[in-house]
């Protein structure tokens, strides 16, 4: 509302500024500095970037001032066994949106609802009417806050509106005085649309700074909650929603290292092949043909083939080493369609094309003349390639392989459908196995409790995983980068 | 020059000595490995399209069984005046013995010898059909005092049974169904009344509860994948163009910029389930965003397409060649009026076929939706506004068919993989278009 508000005022400044630009020479366009629709522009950017920026500012910072008010407020003693402060705000925030719509519905005034008391009045019960339901009857200071809650934001709000547009309406004062003739708009306008631009830029710097911030933040206090001996050094995964779990990174980590192995030695070999015959021996029309068709399993969503592991590849391999004396091996060595190796040839099936396409530009990038050479001397293609071009492009191949590997540590879906649920410590790529990133799923899905460490374990895994991938994709972005200059 | 007689030499060009002979068939391996390598690759594409083709096309058809039932006045509208109001308080409990009367009429109409009870037969039909009636008579209540031919879905075991999932063997410790009513069911296919076919509702229907996969379907799923990408273009594009624009034609060449771009790259690669978290800490925990709504969707996918939106970008623009900049430049526009009036209109081809294909892998994208919670079954209404549309809770249709595939009913894995064609549906006709664009609009300088 107050958007639009501030847009429809930022329109009408255009109007009225475009229209003094032209009146203030008389008519006559050529004497202005620039074209009229820049004096346009300048009062429609006075107005609305300064507004439209406090009121976002104000929307982000408000809450949390609200929030650290109102939990002083809250005694030590209301935040009872088993209960969190975060629990305790989300009451208080449940009852003060009850209230609000309450008064939104006519069932309590809004003089009457400010006075509420818990004495003479059943909140619950008047709340429940207007459809807010509430897990439990509202201790005193609970209210209070809720009270103290409402008055805030009410306040807040009032406060917001006001400076919003005032700055709106200084802006379009603002430009309506400096219209005139010599006024430099464009540069003005061109200034500001730069500043726009590098905002847009930075945005990637503030989700890496998100993303870290997220999940420092609840890693701290995971690790206040949790020894991170036990986080880095156990041997045991056990969450247990009673409390005092086992909760170490290390059969995560061997489940997640395990699986991403498995899917290298599948794709590593295939792709590595696959970019060979496309970049040495095929012909124009066999690649034109072949290269879109593998890259077509890259873009295939990974949902499908944790599908395509849970009810083909899985029953496949369960056919092959279990079902004892039925199976096709008459061995009873697989129980169940989640298994390690599941997971890991489905995954392997999915990297092919990363391998291929990223080895495939990097054999490209060896100077024929090296290739020349060596034939020059009597070598045979293959033995060109293997001695000459692959030695010349390892470090590239080198960095593609460990892209592909941070993006098989990073994979969900496929393991989330296709690995199992179990942490465990073992060899045999027929069992279960679990991930990190499973188990981020499994630890942040459903209700979740953000004060217990077997939720917040979840964001101490996701920070590992982060800089797991982080740190490959670092150096492989360097090795690749390192080597395209070498040739260039 | 052919009949030129032939000096046999060892080791000529002619005859291979041994060492030649290993050497070239070591350079024929190598070869066969390449091609056995692009085969493997080929054939597991095949493979994986076969199957999804073969397992998902059942999803699309749906077993129905006609019935005439009556809709008698005296049960759904006691009162007599035809009250919309009325007839809404008569609950699905109220239309189930009209279906029962029903199935008993056609069973006896036909001549069927059988010995199950009418409650029997009717648990042939969909615990969802009683609600089908029921808003089929809340549509068209001057109906009512009339028998009305009906098709109802069947329920999900005579729907396999039809397509071969169920078998006689299978059912045996299987508590919705028997054998008996086996029998009925080839007697009714054999008089035509039970007849596979067709069904939309798969399509535009949305989800239904463990009970009743016959009656779920994509639609809702289908809304909320909309939604977000509707959030997704209308921030990504705006954005990333802005940011390459900046980074490829005005940024100085500094380490601030040399961190931005360094970033850009890394984002690209880091695991989309960071991104969840980052959505579950930033949007919903800390912004109070609504949880499972596709505005959240939205963003999250918003800030993990960017990276791909800004590279492509940022190639396409560096594809315009700089006599256009000069150009521009040398006619009196400054530096903002040469990028915005002659590059960027150049760029945009590119610009547009690299976002569609971000968009694409957005529709595909399933694990940070998990953590902001866009999974579990929400039997809503498609929604009616946009704001509608975007704040309340909704799935998306990878989330759904992860959905579906964690059901312990194996005829929901028929609809997973359904859902699986309607998405690469999607995502083949989202990267042809990229294609197509890309050939209609690429220029080269």
């Amino acid at each position: 509302m107050l958007v639009l508000i501030v847009l429809v005022l930022a329109s009408f400044g255009y109007i009225l500024v475009r229209r003094r630009a032209i009146a203030s020479v008389g008519g006559d366009q050529r004497i202005l500095h620039s074209l009229p629709s820049y004096y346009g522009s300048t009062a429609l950017m006075f107005i609305a970037v300064p507004s439209l920026l406090v009121l976002a500012l104000w929307l982000l910072i408000q809450p949390m001032l609200v929030q650290n008010a109102v939990i002083g407020l809250i005694p030590a003693e209301t935040i009872n066994e088993g209960s969190s402060v975060g629990l305790v705000m989300s009451d208080v925030r449940r009852i003060a949106d009850g209230l609000d719509t309450a008064i939104a519905q006519g069932a309590i005034t809004s003089v009457n609802a400010a006075s509420l008391n818990v004495e003479t009045s059943n909140i619950r019960a008047q709340l429940a009417e207007v459809g807010v339901a509430l897990g439990s009857d509202v201790a005193a200071p609970v209210l209070a806050a809720a009270q103290r809650y409402r008055a805030m934001n009410a306040n807040g709000s009032t406060a917001m509106t006001l400076s919003v547009l005032t700055l709106a309406l200084i802006g379009f004062a603002l430009a309506y005085r400096m219209t005139t003739a010599a006024f430099r708009a464009r540069n003005t306008v061109e200034a500001g649309v730069k500043t726009l631009l590098i905002l847009a830029a930075s945005l990637a710097i503030l989700t890496t700074v998100g993303i870290v911030f997220s999940m420092l933040f609840e890693s701290i206090n995971f690790f206040r909650m949790h020894d991170w001996r036990d986080f880095f050094l156990g041997s045991k995964w056990a969450p247990n929603f009673r409390g005092d779990s086992d909760l170490s990174i290390l059969p995560l980590l061997w489940g997640t290292l395990y699986i991403s192995f498995i899917a290298l030695l599948v794709a590593v070999p295939i792709g590595l092949f696959a970019a060979i015959y496309l970049s040495e021996y095929a012909g124009p029309k066999t690649r034109a043909v072949a290269k879109p068709l593998l890259e077509i399993l890259a873009g295939i969503p990974t949902i499908v083939y944790g599908l395509f592991a849970l009810l083909t590849v899985g029953p496949f391999l369960v056919s092959v080493f279990g079902r004892g004396e039925e199976g096709f091996l008459s061995v009873e060595w697989m129980s169940g369609a989640t298994a390690v190796l599941t997971a890991g040839l489905v995954m392997g099936i999915m990297l092919i094309p990363f391998v291929s396409s990223l080895s495939d530009d990097i054999i490209n990038a060896v100077p024929q003349s090296l290739r020349d050479g060596s034939f020059g001397l009597g070598a045979t293609h293959s033995e060109t390639v293997r001695q000459v071009v692959l030695p010349a492009a390892l470090p590239g191949i080198v960095g593609a392989i460990l892209l592909a590997a941070s993006r098989a540590i990073g994979e969900t879906m496929i393991v989330v459908l296709g690995a199992g649920a179990i942490a465990r410590i073992s060899l045999n790529p027929l069992e279960a196995m679990t991930t990190i990133t499973t188990r981020i799923v499994s630890q942040l899905t459903g209700d979740t409790n953000f004060a217990s460490p077997e939720t917040l374990v979840a964001f101490a895994l996701g920070l590992t995983l982060f800089v797991l991938t982080l740190g490959l994709n670092v150096i492989a972005l360097y090795i690749v980068r390192r080597y395209r200059e070498q040739y260039e | 020059m052919s009949d030129t007689p032939v000096t046999k030499r060892k080791g000529s060009l002619l005859v291979q000595d041994a060492r030649t002979i290993k050497r070239n068939r070591a350079e024929k391996r190598f070869q066969m490995y390449g091609i056995a390598a692009i085969s493997i690759g080929m054939l597991m594409l095949v493979i994986l399209l076969t199957t999804i083709i073969a397992r998902g096309t059942g999803a699309f058809q749906q077993t129905f069984i006609t019935l005439n039932v009556p809709l008698l006045a005296e049960k759904l509208d006691k009162k007599g005046n035809r009250d919309l109001a009325d007839i809404k308080k008569v609950s699905t409990f109220g239309y189930a013995p009209l279906m029962q009367a029903a199935f008993e009429a056609k069973v006896a109409e036909l001549g069927i010898e059988t010995d199950l009870k009418p409650k029997k037969m009717a648990a042939l039909l969909s615990k969802d059909a009683a609600a089908q009636l029921r808003n089929f008579v809340l549509e068209n209540t001057d109906l009512i005092g009339e028998t009305v031919e009906f098709q109802f879905l069947a329920q999900s075991r005579v729907d396999g049974y039809l397509k071969q999932r169920v078998t006689r063997d299978s059912i045996a410790k299987d508590k919705n169904i028997n054998a008996t009513q086996l029998d009925l069911v080839d007697a009714l296919v054999a008089s035509g009344h039970v007849v596979k076919k067709f069904n939309l509702d798969f399509i535009i229907g949305s989800d239904a509860s463990d009970a009743r996969p016959e009656a779920a379907g994509m639609g809702t799923a289908m809304m909320g994948s909309f939604f977000m990408m509707l959030v997704v273009l209308s921030l990504a594009l705006p954005i990333g163009v802005a940011a390459s624009i900046y980074l490829e034609e005005f940024a100085p060449k500094n380490w601030i910029t040399d961190i931005i771009e360094v970033n850009i790259s890394n984002l690209a690669a880091v695991p989309s389930i960071v991104f969840g978290i980052l959505g579950l800490a930033v949007f919903i925990n800390y912004m109070h965003l609504p949880n499972s709504a596709p505005l959240v969707g939205g963003l999250v996918l918003t800030l993990m397409t960017l990276p791909t939106i800004i590279i492509t970008t940022r190639a396409s623009l560096k594809s315009v060649p700089p006599s256009i900049r000069d150009a521009a430049l040398g006619v009196g526009a400054s530096k903002m009026q040469s990028v915005f009036h002659h590059v960027l209109p150049l760029a945009a081809p590119g610009i547009l076929t690299g976002t569609i294909i971000g968009l694409a892998q957005a529709l595909g994208e399933t694990a940070p939706l998990l953590l902001i919670g866009m999974v579990g079954f929400i039997a809503s209404n498609p929604p009616e506004t946009i704001a509608e549309g975007l704040m309340s809770p909704n799935s998306a249709m990878p989330a759904q068919i992860y959905e579906w595939a964690k059901r312990a009913d194996p005829a929901f894995y028929e609809r997973a993989w359904g859902g699986i064609i309607i998405l690469l549906v999607f995502l083949i006709t989202m990267n042809a278009i990229a294609v197509l664009l890309r050939r209609r609009f690429e220029r080269r300088w």
